[in-house]
C-alpha cells in the first residue's frame, strides 16, 4: 500500500526496517560485527524469545483448550497438558449450534460497523473543518476534542446509562451504536488532522480557483488522498468497538442482544465443571475476526496506534 | 500556515464577490462541516459527564427521581473503609503496572530497534496481545490462573518448586500480583511500538558521532536515546496510566473485585455500586472522584507536550 509521508515517524520503517533504504542507514547493522554470537544469543535472543513465549502463551493455552477433549482438560497427571493427540471440535459444535453465539458475534459486528462508518464520516468533516477552514476558533475546538479523547468509559458509564434510558434506547444495539462514537470521534478525528495536514494545500487551491466547491474539493480531492488514514482509522475504530465492554454490559439486558465480550463473560460461567473448553472455544472465535483483520493491515494499525501519540 | 494562501490569492481573481462570501461563510462553514461530531459530543458526553456530577450530589437509584442532597454521598464514601481500599487498590494497580509496562515495554522496543532476521514477523506478533479484546484474553488468564488446574501450579509442582497448587485468585496478595501481572501483559505491546516508533526516528549518526568518541552503549542510551525520546514517553505513559487508572474490564473478567475486594478498583466499585446494587447517585459519586486524579494525569501530557515543544522549536507540529 501507498502510505502517504506523515510528519515524521516513519511507519513502514516501524514494522519492515529491513527494507533495503532503511537496512542502508540502519548503524546496528554496521555496527553488529563487533559483538560475537554467543553476546548476542544472550544480550538479544534470549530476552526477546522469554518476552515473546510470555506475550503469546496465553493464546496457545487458550486455543489448545478449546480443542482438548473434556477428558483430559481436567487429567493433568494421565496426559501431557501441553499438548493434544486427538483434538475435538465439540466445543465449537456447541458454540455455534446450541448457544446464541451466532447471534452475539453478528450482534458485535453490526454494532462496531454502524458505529465506526458514522464516526468516521462524522470525524471526516470535522477533521477537515479543523485543519482546512481554520474558522474562528478551530484550534480551541481540536484541544477539546483532544480532551474528549481523554475522558475515560469509566466515570461516563452511570449517567449515560440513564441518559440512554430517557431516549428509551436501553437494551437496544441503538444505545451502543449512538455511544461508541464518542469513543471513536475524538480519536479518528485526531488521527485524520495529521493525514490531512500531509496534503499539499495547493491541490485544494487549484480547486478553489477552478469554483470547486468545499464540498467538491472534500469529496474529490482530499477524501482520496487520505484513504490510507481512513483506512486506519476504520480499522483501528472497529478494534475498539469489538473490544468495548462497559458500556455493552449496562446497556444491554437481553441474551440475544449482548455483543460477543459481555455474553461470554455472562452467559457461560456457570457452575459446569467442564466449561473451560467451550469457554475458550468463544474467547478464540471472538477474538479471530479480529486477528484476521489486524493480519491483513499491520501496517494501517501500526499508523492509526502511533498517529494517534505522536500528534 | 496553510490559511495564508487563500486571501493572497484574492486580489488576482475576478470574481473577487464570489471569494468574499467564502470567506464572509468561513465560520458558518466551518459549524456546518463540525456539526455531526459536535452532536454526537455534546449529547452523549458533555452532558453525561455534567451530568454525573449533578447525580453525585442526588440520591438517586434506578427507577426513582433523586433529589438534592448535597455532599452527603461524598461524606458517606469518606468514611467507608471498601472506598478507600479501592483508592488504594487502583493507585497501586496503576503504580505497579504503568512502572513494569514502562521499562519493559522501552526493554522490548530496543530490542526490536536491532537488526535481526524475521524482524518485521516479530513486531506483528507482539502487538497481538493488544488486538484480541481484553476480557477474551483475561478470560485465558481466568483459566491459567485457575486454583485447581492452572498450568503454572501443575508447571512448578512438575519442576519441583512448590508442594501444593497456589491458589492464584483466592488468596488476596495473589489476586493483586496476578491482575497486574494480566494488565502489564495487555499494555507491554503498545508502549513497546509506540516507542519503537520513537526510537526509529533518532538519527544513526549521532550514535556514530558517538561511538566515534568512545561512548559506551549505556551512555549512548542515556545521553541520546533517552533524551531523544522523552517527548514520546511523556505522552505514550500518561495515556497507559489514563487507561490503567480506570480499567474496569480486566477486572470484571478475572476476579469481579474479590476476594475480600482485594481487587476492587474504583471503576469496578461504582459499578457494583451503581448498576448492581441500583445507588446511581454513590456510583456517580465513586466515578466523579476519579476526576482529579485524571486531570493529573492530563496536566501531565499537557506539561510534556509544551516541553516537547520546547526543545524542537514551535513550528512543529
Amino acid at each position: 500500500m501507498t502510505d502517504l509521508p506523515t510528519s515524521r515517524i516513519d511507519l513502514k520503517a516501524v514494522l519492515h526496517s529491513s527494507a533495503p533504504t532503511v537496512a542502508k542507514d540502519d548503524h546496528s547493522e554496521g555496527m553488529s560485527y563487533l559483538q560475537s554470537v554467543p553476546r548476542r544469543i544472550v544480550t538479544l535472543y534470549l530476552p526477546l524469545t522469554i518476552i515473546v513465549v510470555v506475550l503469546l502463551f496465553p493464546f496457545y493455552w487458550m486455543a489448545l483448550t478449546s480443542v482438548k477433549p473434556d477428558e483430559q482438560l481436567l487429567d493433568l497427571d494421565k496426559y501431557n497438558p501441553f499438548w493434544t493427540w486427538n483434538p475435538t471440535f465439540k466445543h465449537f459444535y456447541k458454540l455455534l449450534f446450541e448457544s446464541y453465539y451466532p447471534y452475539w458475534l453478528w450482534n458485535t459486528m453490526y454494532v462496531a460497523i454502524c458505529a465506526t462508518v458514522l464516526s468516521i464520516v462524522a470525524s471526516v468533516f470535522a477533521a477537515y473543518a479543523i485543519v482546512r477552514l481554520r474558522y474562528k476558533g478551530a484550534n480551541l475546538v481540536g484541544g477539546l476534542i483532544f480532551l474528549a479523547y481523554l475522558v475515560p468509559p469509566s466515570i461516563l458509564f452511570i449517567p449515560l446509562a440513564t441518559v440512554v434510558y430517557q431516549y428509551g434506547l436501553f437494551d437496544s444495539p441503538l444505545a451502543l451504536i449512538l455511544t461508541y462514537p464518542t469513543i471513536l470521534i475524538p480519536f479518528s478525528t485526531w488521527l485524520l488532522m495529521g493525514y490531512f495536514k500531509t496534503i499539499p494545500f495547493e491541490l485544494e487551491e487549484c480547486a478553489l480557483i477552478d469554483g470547486a466547491s468545499r464540498w467538491q474539493i472534500l469529496v474529490k480531492i482530499v477524501v482520496p488522498l487520505a484513504i490510507p488514514g481512513l483506512i486506519s482509522a476504520f480499522i483501528f475504530c472497529f478494534t475498539l468497538c469489538w473490544n468495548e465492554f462497559i458500556y455493552a454490559l449496562t446497556f444491554l439486558q437481553s441474551t440475544s442482544n449482548k455483543t460477543v465480550p459481555v455474553a461470554i463473560v455472562n452467559e457461560f460461567v456457570d457452575g459446569d465443571i467442564y466449561r473451560w473448553g467451550s469457554l475458550m472455544a468463544g474467547a478464540l472465535a471472538g477474538s479471530l475476526p479480529l486477528v484476521i483483520l489486524y493480519a491483513f493491515f499491520v501496517e494501517h494499525y501500526v499508523s492509526a496506534m502511533t498517529g494517534a501519540v505522536k500528534e | 500556515m496553510a490559511d495564508v494562501a487563500i486571501p493572497r490569492a484574492k486580489p488576482q481573481m475576478s470574481e473577487a464577490g464570489a471569494w468574499a462570501q467564502l470567506k464572509h461563510n468561513r465560520n458558518w462553514l466551518g459549524f456546518w462541516f463540525m456539526l455531526p461530531a459536535m452532536v454526537f459530543l455534546i449529547f452523549f458526553l458533555a452532558y453525561p459527564l455534567g451530568l454525573g456530577i449533578w447525580l453525585s450530589f442526588t440520591d438517586t437509584r434506578i427507577g426513582r427521581v433523586g433529589h438534592f442532597i448535597a455532599t452527603e454521598n461524598y461524606e458517606w464514601l469518606w468514611d467507608d473503609s471498601i472506598f478507600w481500599l479501592s483508592v488504594f487498590n487502583t493507585l497501586l494497580y496503576t503504580f505497579v503496572a504503568s512502572a513494569f509496562k514502562f521499562g519493559i515495554g522501552l526493554y522490548l522496543a530496543l530490542l526490536l530497534n536491532e537488526h535481526m532476521p524475521f524482524k518485521a514477523m516479530l513486531r506483528a506478533m507482539v502487538l497481538i496481545p493488544f488486538i484480541v479484546p481484553t476480557v477474551l484474553s483475561a478470560l485465558a488468564f481466568w483459566w491459567i490462573f485457575d486454583s485447581q488446574f492452572s498450568i503454572i501450579s501443575w508447571s512448578l509442582k512438575h519442576l519441583g518448586l512448590i508442594s501444593q497448587n497456589i491458589n492464584f485468585l483466592g488468596d488476596t496478595t495473589w489476586a493483586r500480583i496476578c491482575v497486574i501481572f494480566a494488565n502489564i501483559w495487555r499494555g507491554v505491546p503498545f508502549v513497546a511500538i509506540t516507542l519503537l516508533a520513537g526510537l526509529q526516528t533518532v538519527s544513526p549518526s549521532l550514535y556514530e558521532a558517538a561511538i566515534l568518541d568512545g561512548a559506551s552503549s549505556w551512555q549512548r542510551f542515556r545521553y541520546i536515546t533517552y533524551p531523544l525520546l522523552t517527548p514520546i514517553i511523556a505522552v505514550v505513559m500518561t495515556f497507559s496510566v489514563l487507561f490503567t487508572f480506570t480499567d474496569f474490564q480486566l477486572i470484571w473478567a478475572m476476579t469481579r473485585g474479590g476476594p475480600v475486594n482485594a481487587t476492587h478498583l474504583m471503576a469496578t466499585l461504582s459499578y457494583q455500586r451503581a448498576i448492581i446494587a441500583g445507588q446511581l447517585g454513590e456510583g456517580a459519586a465513586i466515578s466523579s472522584a476519579m476526576i482529579p486524579f485524571l486531570l493529573a494525569a492530563i496536566m501531565v501530557s499537557w506539561f510534556g507536550l509544551q516541553r516537547r515543544k520546547w526543545q524542537q522549536g514551535e513550528n512543529n507540529d
